[in-house]
């Protein structure tokens, strides 16, 4: 490459190319005293058809409702009952549990791959709570919590993550990839972001038939940069359409910080206001919050308002997957240094604070979520775990590719059965 | 000859006026409108195809008669469109989706290849993505290099996706109609060329109309052309030529100038192939000349010739000939030297009979 030094004579300064840099790195003392948190009730509640340019604080501030003092604050306070509180606090303590159960049965070589979402639980079982439970969600990977929230079997869970013979997807997908339409769930992709527009033509579809069902997807806050989400955005601006956009901003896609995603220029909320989508963004370990947001969210897409952006700020406080060690770029101490908390151990203290909890009930809880996933987990490994033979047919391989089988597949379905022939002769069951 | 390669479309009507004559864009529009008509789930969008018709007029007067919230205009964001269409399939709609040139297709390749083609695989069934993107492809017409291109082959490669390319206005339709009532995604290009007339390749020449054309007679209302059926274009015994959209065109009338007993199949869909009518066709005839005007390495062209060769090797009498485009962008000004025209066609034919 030629030397592109500027002329002697030049007085223009030398450019530089800034490369995000994330604060803390391994070993580091992480302080995240520079994060303005606000403070829990500070936030207006505007009404449902407010225009997005009246929603800059909400963009570029924090809903917050739970305090220090573990009591509800402020008009976003979605002044749950007693009973649905609990029901919030039990779901996201048995995806805690699935997690955990989950992520060691991959280490003890039963599964392949795992993702936890740890310290995320309220993004996805808040909103999937404040939604109906027919309104169609379009998931990221880690929202297992709808699942949970919206009573899919865990043993239905286990089999995916085991592709196994009673795997409903026929052990085609990666673990945790799962598709229910019965529970209005989409089939997670593993490709980012383009679950986004999909849901936003699932929601003018919606519209579009006078239909009452609106839609939501889940993006991580890195998956953002891809184009897929901003095509999204244009086309739920664009159409007007009964879409939520969740963006969940846990500050790490895998290596690479919040910043490499745009994070240190502005909110990933704000991104709404640019395409004049309402915007909200939450403190997502706040369960208050993260419920509030939804269904003012959803109560605007009803009322045909349109889409809402909401960037739910959270921690990924563990690796991305079980393939993952974030030793080997965050500080360690990023978690516990956290300023919004756990989002568990939070509504677990706002439960006990007004009177409706305790920490035996609590225990006794956790144990019970244990078990359940501990007898589920063996109930799945009578129907195999991956790599031990309990797999669906070879035939399955080549179906659903097309609702018929062309010749072609047809043809190489033949070929992969005779080669198993080959390899275990007759005797061997397979096929 | 067996049935399903005779000239005649597999079901009809029950109005078949035999005269009626149109061109292609026409026999389009109108597949589209009995769609409309007959399945409330069909809605059709893509950059300018609303209230304007399209810039090829194929969707001409639909919104007017169906509605905005049936026909309508769409954001410049192919990507877009067609992850939109995913989710619409989702719901229970069947859209056909508009990418105005196929040359523009590529920024919604991921949701094609990653989604569309793959949502019934996994999810078992779960979800299905029953869209049929329509889409202008092949050069000839002074288009550039961003007007003019072939992309089928990059489509062909995906499992899951069907890729469907009618050569006249009666395949058009009922390939159409086929297409948007499948259940799999249906890659349909249209070869823009041949919209409004039969071209032959023969550029110096006038331009013939479709109405002089045999195959411009459109029966009026619903009938379909299967998915997957080769159409015996014509029945000879010294090669076999295998063609689609233009080339159909070119390649017979290039064996009409020379004088050639060609059997000539137009395949119209690429996946699912119609691999019986090949075999026949090679194994009387011994002599395969594959046409088309894409980009020859990696082309649809290498597929057809190993398939023959795999097939067929032992009725051989000649090594396959590839007639195709060169390995550069589609040229502005030596467009012409680009085409795979009457005379590189012409130099196969000579190759393929000189022994």
């Amino acid at each position: 490459m030629a030397d592109p030094a500027k002329p002697a004579d030049s007085n223009r300064p030398a450019l530089a190319l800034h490369i995000p840099e994330p604060k803390y790195r391994p070993g580091d003392q992480a302080d995240f005293s520079h994060i303005d948190i606000g403070a829990p009730g500070a936030m207006a509640r505007p009404d449902e058809g407010v225009h997005p340019s009246q929603m800059t604080e909400l963009a570029y501030g924090l809903v917050r409702v739970l305090g220090d003092d573990h009591q509800a604050h402020g008009p976003w306070n979605p002044r749950l009952s007693p009973d649905t509180l609990r029901a919030m606090l039990g779901h996201m303590a048995m995806v805690r549990a699935f997690d955990e159960r989950m992520f060691r049965g991959q280490r003890q070589g039963k599964t392949s791959f795992y993702m936890k979402c740890t310290g995320e639980e309220a993004t996805s079982i808040a909103p999937a709570m404040a939604l109906a439970s027919d309104d169609m969600v379009f998931p990221s990977y880690r929202q297992q919590g709808i699942l949970i929230a919206r009573g899919y079997p865990l043993l239905e869970m286990i089999n995916q993550i085991y592709s196994n013979r009673a795997d409903k997807l026929k052990g085609r997908q990666l673990p945790i990839m799962y598709s229910s339409r019965e529970h209005s769930f989409f089939s997670i992709s593993g490709n980012l972001a383009t679950q986004t527009p999909q849901a936003v033509g699932w929601a003018m579809a919606s519209a579009a038939k006078g239909d009452s069902r609106i839609a939501a997807t889940w993006v991580g806050e890195g998956s953002t940069a891809e184009g897929d989400f901003h095509s999204a955005c244009t086309f739920a601006a664009v159409y007007n359409a009964p879409v939520i956009l969740n963006v969940i901003n846990n500050q790490w896609a895998i290596s690479s910080f919040s910043g490499f995603a745009g994070g240190e220029r502005t909110t990933f909320a704000a991104r709404g206001l640019g395409h004049g989508i309402a915007a909200l963004r939450v403190d997502g370990n706040d369960a208050l919050a993260c419920y509030a947001a939804a269904e003012w969210a959803a109560n605007r897409a009803r009322g045909n308002n349109g889409p809402t952006l909401i960037e739910y700020f959270t921690y990924r406080a563990e690796g991305h997957s079980t393939s993952d060690d974030p030793s080997g770029y965050r500080s360690a101490q990023e978690r516990e240094e956290w300023p919004l908390g756990d989002p568990v151990t939070r509504l677990k203290k706002h439960l006990i604070a007004i009177g409706e909890w305790d920490e035996e009930r609590h225990a006794a809880m956790d144990l019970e979520c244990a078990e359940l996933v501990k007898a589920t987990t063996k109930e799945a490994e009578k129907n195999g775990i991956l790599g031990h033979g309990l797999h669906h047919p070879f035939h399955t391989m080549f179906e659903d590719v097309y609702e018929e089988l062309p010749w072609h597949l047809e043809e190489q379905a033949e070929q992969a059965i005779r080669e198993r022939i080959t390899k275990f002769g007759t005797e061997r069951p397979f096929g | 000859m067996s049935e399903e390669l005779s000239n005649e479309p597999a079901t009809l009507g029950e109005n078949v006026i035999a005269e009626r004559r149109l061109n292609m864009i026409e026999a389009i529009n109108e597949a589209l409108d009995i769609m409309l008509e007959r399945d409330p789930d069909v809605i059709i969008m893509g950059e300018d195809v609303g209230y304007f018709g399209g810039v090829f007029r194929a969707t001409a007067g639909l919104q007017a008669k169906h509605g905005k919230t049936r026909v309508f205009d769409t954001p410049i964001s192919e990507c877009g469109i067609i992850g939109v269409a995913v989710g619409m399939g989702a719901y229970g709609l069947r859209p056909v989706p508009e990418i105005q040139f196929a040359d523009y297709i590529y920024p919604g390749l991921d949701q094609l290849i990653s989604e569309a083609a793959r949502l019934r695989y996994r999810s078992a069934g779960d979800y299905i993505a029953p869209l049929t993107v329509r889409s202008p492809f092949g050069g000839g017409i002074f288009g550039g290099q961003t007007h003019s291109q072939s992309p089928e082959a990059l489509f062909t490669h995906v499992a899951g996706l069907k890729t469907v390319i009618p050569s006249t206005p009666h395949d058009a339709k009922g390939l159409l109609i086929s297409a948007i009532e499948d259940n799999d995604p249906v890659i349909f290009f249209e070869p823009k060329r041949i919209y409004n007339g039969p071209f032959t390749g023969f550029y110096d020449k006038p331009v013939e109309p479709w109405k002089k054309h045999p195959d411009s007679v459109v029966p009026e209302g619903y009938y379909k052309v299967p998915l997957g059926k080769a159409r015996h274009v014509r029945v000879g015994e010294a090669l076999t030529v295998l063609a689609y959209g233009t080339m159909v065109h070119v390649a017979q009338a290039v064996c009409e100038a020379k004088g050639v007993d060609a059997d000539i199949l137009d395949l119209r869909t690429l996946v699912p192939l119609d691999i019986k009518a090949i075999e026949a066709s090679v194994e009387k005839t011994g002599r395969c000349m594959i046409v088309h005007e894409a980009t020859r390495t990696s082309g649809f062209g290498a597929e057809l010739s190993a398939l023959v060769t795999e097939r067929c090797f032992y009725h051989l009498e000649a090594p396959v000939e590839r007639v195709t485009g060169f390995d550069t962008p589609y040229p502005h000004s030596l467009e012409w030297a680009y085409f795979p025209g009457p005379v590189r066609i012409g130099e196969a034919i000579d190759k393929l009979l000189k022994d």
